[in-house]
């Protein structure tokens, strides 16, 4: 049973209606648990006019399957999906604005580019700004780098996630087959943690 | 006027295309849905819709209410006992706020509601403008689905798409709310349209017949099946489909609060209530079955009490419309996803004709000592003052279990569930989820318009009835016959019950004062009388029964009685608890 309600981050994706307020509908199942959203994304998915979210949150699964299951009863949404880490390919981007003086009097910029597979999205006399993609802790790397030679802003996208196992959601949104149920008949921890079951 | 009307309520899409006001838009709209009652109360953000209703007097039937709690309460009613979507009318601002508590009602009890508010021009949005309120934002977490029209254009569409999502799937209420400028703005009207199709929302999971193969296969087997039923079978409508599963499968079945009367009480297979009020054998012997059924509930804590020892030993077998239902509370061994209306009949097919007579017959023991330790001295009391349990029996005995039974929150409530009798599904309107005291005279009042050929009966404690009493003034002016007993113990008593259980006695703020009662009645020319006398119950009761229209009835009952059996804080249901 660990398995189910140990913690760890979890990619959501949405695909909704592109509507009003929906976003307010979808934040309120988190904020209604308790539950800090770790990253959020949402932009127009390839399919005219659906919308889709990239949604990260650390908590165990039991839980994120309940979540799923409020956003999907919502009625502007389409499909809610949940993976692992381990199931989806991610990444962020982001931008970083130095003083192109400094950078360029102090550092190799071309060697910096290359070793963090970064690249130079404006160069201006008074500043230059780069940008790169990866996992938290490469541009946290840059960050680091650039830190030195007086880092005027920095700043980072949300989270987007490609699922690995995925024929695509043209094909899924003619499924809507359920999640298969557990076999066993077991407890549920997390709505258990309050002994006062009953509250007046 | 008359020419143009006729061309509006053609349900179809017409050639013919006039030009109308988008609050006639609206009114047309609740027309071709067949609504005939709306309740609401005016405002300066509705005025064009009520404008506009004027003229429509003769087919929209509209309830003024005394407050918009009262309203929307009233809506509910009428949904819960006409099976239809209820509607109500409410101005921005303060008169939309107040729709609040309704709407979380409504939400939790599963309710189809449209809600209709004004809202502030279009242009004033997000300026602090007079009555401006965010209902949208407040009432998102408590609505099915709301949505803001600015521009008349969208009111047909609007209009199809509400009706269509609070009564589909699981109902629920929604919300709409209609700036001043797209009610009074006119445009190309081209006829009404109900919505049956959103490509986002799929109101019923699809049925996947093997696991209604699997479901049967565990029930086939079961030495010491169990079935809980709620709402969902009567919102369903499959009252019909429950009674012969139950019946060929010869499974008890016991109720939630909100399924009390799917089947009637007096069935030799409903073994009785679910939960912390409720029934002895049914709360102990769910730990001891070994397939428990679930239908159309949804495991609330009023029912499970403590999960980690809910049911441990049984497989489950879970029947619900709501896929998030399923696995919410309890895990499901096999989780039968679909409208109950359809998957009944598929199950019953596989289903075994059987008689689980031993077991059924542990359900009659535990009965017999409920009877014993509680039920008698509830129901006939030797005490000098009167019981609540004893003006429900009487009741039961003059109606014959035929009246629609509505209750408010508190002693009264549990005590009316337990015992009142139910021949008929759509009789017991109580607000189950929310536990909203006030809920019961404005409900009372939606209930007799939802079924007016029925005897309504509103039970209230003296607590609840003083949160929602000037409705008494919506029962003078629209003369509608509703039968109120107040059953006044001088205390909130519920509250009182826990703190002499939990608290030890420390009796803080449950002491109430009420109005005289009978004359508060009378200020509004409806009848009354009070008693707190035993031997005057059965003519008092019949008093008000016989009465054409309204009538007061005000029982003295005992100050500290408490409603037991009891499943106290923290425990399982198998813990439960006869004094
Ligand atoms: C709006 C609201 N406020 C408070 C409560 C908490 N509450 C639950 S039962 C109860 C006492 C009800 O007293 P009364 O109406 O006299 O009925 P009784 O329990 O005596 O039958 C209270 C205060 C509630 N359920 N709803």
């Amino acid at each position: 049973m660990t398995q189910d309600t140990e913690k760890q981050e979890f990619n959501i994706t949405v695909y909704t209606e592109n509507q009003i307020g929906l976003l307010n509908r979808i934040a309120i199942i988190f904020t209604r648990r308790k539950i800090n959203i770790d990253s959020l994304n949402t932009s127009p998915s390839e399919i005219e006019s659906i919308h889709r979210f990239n949604i990260v949150i650390t908590e165990s699964e039991d839980v994120v399957r309940k979540l799923t299951r409020q956003i999907e009863k919502q009625v502007e949404v389409l499909k809610c999906y949940y993976h692992t880490n381990e199931d989806v390919i991610w990444q962020e981007m982001a931008l970083y604005k130095v003083s192109t003086d400094v950078i360029a009097e102090k550092v190799s910029v071309e060697r910096l580019l290359r070793e963090n597979g970064a690249r130079a999205v404006v160069i201006r006399k008074d500043y230059t700004v780069f940008e790169t993609t990866g996992h938290r802790e490469e541009t946290d790397n840059l960050i680091s780098i650039l830190q030195p030679y007086g880092l005027i802003e920095f700043v980072r996208s949300a989270r987007v996630a490609i699922i690995k196992d995925s024929d695509g959601f043209n094909r899924k949104l003619r499924e809507f087959e359920r999640l298969e149920p557990g076999e066993d008949v077991i407890e549920n921890e997390y709505l258990n943690q309050g002994q006062k079951v009953f509250t007046m | 006027m008359e020419a143009i009307q006729e061309v509006l309520t053609e349900t179809k899409p017409t050639e013919t295309i006039v030009e109308v006001s988008g609050s006639v838009a609206l009114l047309e709209a609740l027309i071709v849905e067949g609504v005939d009652t709306i309740f609401g109360y005016p405002g300066g953000a509705i005025m064009p819709i009520y404008d506009a209703l004027f003229d429509y007097n003769d087919k929209l039937n509209h309830i003024l209410v005394r407050h918009e709690q009262g309203g929307i309460h009233a809506g509910q009613g009428y949904a819960r006992t006409s099976g239809k979507v209820g509607v109500v009318f409410a101005t921005s601002g303060p008169g939309a706020t107040n729709l609040v508590t309704g709407l979380a009602d409504a939400q939790i009890d599963s309710t189809p509601l449209v809600c209709i508010t004004g809202q502030v021009f279009a242009h004033l949005l997000g300026t602090d403008a007079f009555q401006e309120t965010d209902v949208i934002n407040i009432t998102t977490p408590v609505t099915k689905w709301n949505y803001q029209v600015t521009d008349a254009n969208e009111i047909p569409e609007v209009i199809a798409k509400a009706f269509y999502i609070a009564k589909s799937g699981r109902p629920g209420p929604v919300l709409i709310d209609i700036t001043k400028n797209a009610q009074i703005q006119l445009f190309n009207y081209k006829g009404y349209t109900p919505c049956n199709h959103i490509r986002s929302y799929r109101p019923k999971p699809i049925v996947r017949p093997q696991y209604i193969q699997e479901a049967a296969a565990l029930i086939n087997q079961a030495k010491k099946p169990f079935i809980l039923f709620g709402q969902g079978v009567i919102l369903g409508s499959a009252e019909q489909e429950f009674k012969t599963f139950v019946e060929k499968s010869g499974i008890p079945a016991a109720w939630t609060v909100l399924g009390a009367g799917a089947i009637p009480t007096d069935h030799p297979l409903n073994v009785g209530m679910l939960g912390m009020h409720g029934n002895y054998g049914p709360n102990v012997l769910t730990n001891e079955c070994d397939v428990l059924i679930a239908i159309g509930m949804r495991f609330d804590d009023r029912v499970t009490g403590r999960l980690d020892k809910y049911a441990k030993q049984a497989k489950v077998v879970h029947l619900d419309i709501d896929p998030a239902e399923i696995d919410k509370n309890v895990k499901s061994t096999v989780p039968v996803w679909g409208d109950c209306k359809e998957t009944l009949p598929l199950l019953t097919a596989l289903v075994d004709e059987k008689q689980h007579t031993e077991w059924l017959a542990k359900f009659n023991d535990y009965t017999r000592q409920e009877v014993e330790q509680v039920i008698e001295k509830e129901l006939n009391p030797t005490t000098a003052e009167m019981t609540m349990g004893e003006v429900i029996k009487q009741l039961n005995e003059i109606t014959k279990g035929e009246a629609v039974i509505v209750t408010d929150v508190g002693q009264h409530q549990m005590v009316a569930c337990r015992y009142a009798q139910f021949n008929n599904t759509r009789s017991n309107v109580t607000s189950g989820g929310l536990g909203t005291m006030g809920f019961a005279l404005p409900a009372a009042i939606g209930a007799k318009f939802g079924a007016q050929d029925r005897t309504v009966v509103a039970i209230i404690g003296d607590g609840g009835f003083q949160m929602t009493c000037q409705e008494l003034g919506t029962i003078m002016q629209s003369g509608i016959d509703v039968k109120i007993i107040i059953l006044n113990n001088r205390f909130l008593g519920m509250v009182r019950q826990w703190q002499e259980l939990f608290n030890s006695r420390r009796y803080s703020f449950v002491d109430i004062q009420s109005p005289d009662f009978v004359a508060l009645a009378a200020a509004y020319r409806i009848p009354g009388k009070v008693i707190d006398d035993r031997k005057d119950l059965p003519s008092a009761l019949n008093e008000m029964l016989s009465n054409k229209g309204s009538f007061l009835l005000e029982v003295m009952v005992t100050k500290e009685n408490n409603v037991f059996p009891m499943v106290p804080q923290g425990c399982s249901v198998s813990e439960i608890r006869l004094k």
